[in-house]
């Protein structure tokens, strides 16, 4: 145990464990509840039932990936572009599954199973900062931990896009209901843009996708996407070799 | 939407699993391997690459106004962005670009 880190926690039960990772997760529930509303409005609206909203948003527990599909899909986009579109969304979260083996990789498969379902951003960051800060936890403490801050988020997750279902017939045309995908995603990016080869990676995805607006179905993005993936790599790259 | 309900299931059925997938994968299969560095620099721009490719083309020619350059939803995504990139506030944003468009509607 390094004894240069400041005020290392003692370790503690997997039970108080769960409760401190329940609290750490329990403020993102005020951003994760618009959200789930606005899924379940903006799915209504398009044309799912219930059990397909509820579906997305219980199966696949990925915001940013089912507005992208549900998009696609008011746009009528092949199925294999749905979802591979979709998917590169969701990319991001091989990372966190690669970020947290260090610290649950030694834990059963079963839990490891679980822990998999609900890597969601919000788990993510809450687990990854106390590892990484309490190198006193025992693994199966960490897993507690881990289940808590995603457990106190999952259920307004599930109960606000349920809510947003119910009420979304109910919202009348012309209300620029059309509009929620675009400022919700821009909401997103805007605040990751915090450093230069996350702006260039933005910039050409926008400028590439708008000109590549004219290739059949949707493939104008993929391509766009993967350039700018390369773009934000390519210049962190090179940053760093100048320093 | 044109697609149909068993079309739509199982579109969900394949990105729930694709997305398990993608969660499951170095936690659950390939375990405590290190990754090569530039896999995880290409891992790390995937949100900032996807996102603003699928949305440019929305705000500059929604389909709401039938692909013409709408006024009140540019501003709205003006209001966005710039509240996004200062506050850095997500929620903030949200309420900023809704709130344009609403008035901008509500007033046009």
């Amino acid at each position: 145990m390094p004894s240069s880190t400041p005020v290392i926690p003692p370790a503690i039960p997997p039970r108080r464990a769960f409760l401190r990772g329940a609290q750490g997760g329990a403020p993102f529930v005020l951003v994760i509840v618009p959200f789930g509303l606005l899924f379940g409005v903006v799915g209504t609206e398009a044309g799912l039932n219930l059990a397909q909203v509820m579906g997305f948003t219980v199966l696949v527990i990925a915001g940013a990936a089912q507005f992208t599909a549900l998009q696609l899909m008011v746009d009528n986009a092949p199925t294999v572009i749905v979802l591979a579109t979709a998917l590169a969304v969701n990319l991001r979260m091989a990372m966190y599954s690669a970020a947290l083996v260090p610290y649950l990789g030694a834990a059963p498969l079963w839990q490891r199973a679980l822990a998999a379902y609900g890597l969601v951003d919000q788990s993510y960051a809450v687990s990854a900062l106390e590892f990484e800060r309490n190198t006193a936890l025992s693994v199966p403490a960490r897993f507690a931990f881990f289940m808590g801050s995603f457990l106190a988020v999952a259920p307004f997750w599930y109960a606000a896009t349920l809510a947003g279902a119910l009420v979304g017939t109910a919202i009348p045309d012309g209300f620029g209901l059309d509009f929620a995908i675009p400022i919700t995603f821009l909401a997103l990016v805007a605040p990751a843009l915090r450093t230069l080869p996350h702006v260039m990676s933005a910039l050409v995805s926008t400028v590439l996708a708008l000109a590549l607006a004219g290739l059949p179905y949707g493939t104008g993005l993929l391509v766009a996407a993967a350039a700018a993936m390369v773009t934000g790599a390519a210049t962190e790259a090179l940053l760093e070799r100048r320093q | 939407m044109t697609f149909s309900d068993a079309h739509v299931w199982a579109i969900i059925a394949a990105l729930a699993a694709g997305t398990y997938l993608i969660r499951f994968s170095f936690l659950g299969l390939i375990g405590d391997r290190p990754l090569p560095g530039w896999l995880l620099r290409l891992l790390r721009y995937t949100p900032v690459a996807v996102m603003p490719g699928l949305v440019a083309p929305l705000i500059l020619w929604p389909q709401a106004t039938g692909g013409v350059p709408d006024p009140a939803r540019l501003a709205a995504a003006i209001a966005t962005l710039g509240v996004g990139l200062v506050t850095k506030n997500v929620l903030a944003a949200i309420g900023a670009g809704a709130g344009t468009l609403g008035v901008l509607l509500w007033l046009g």
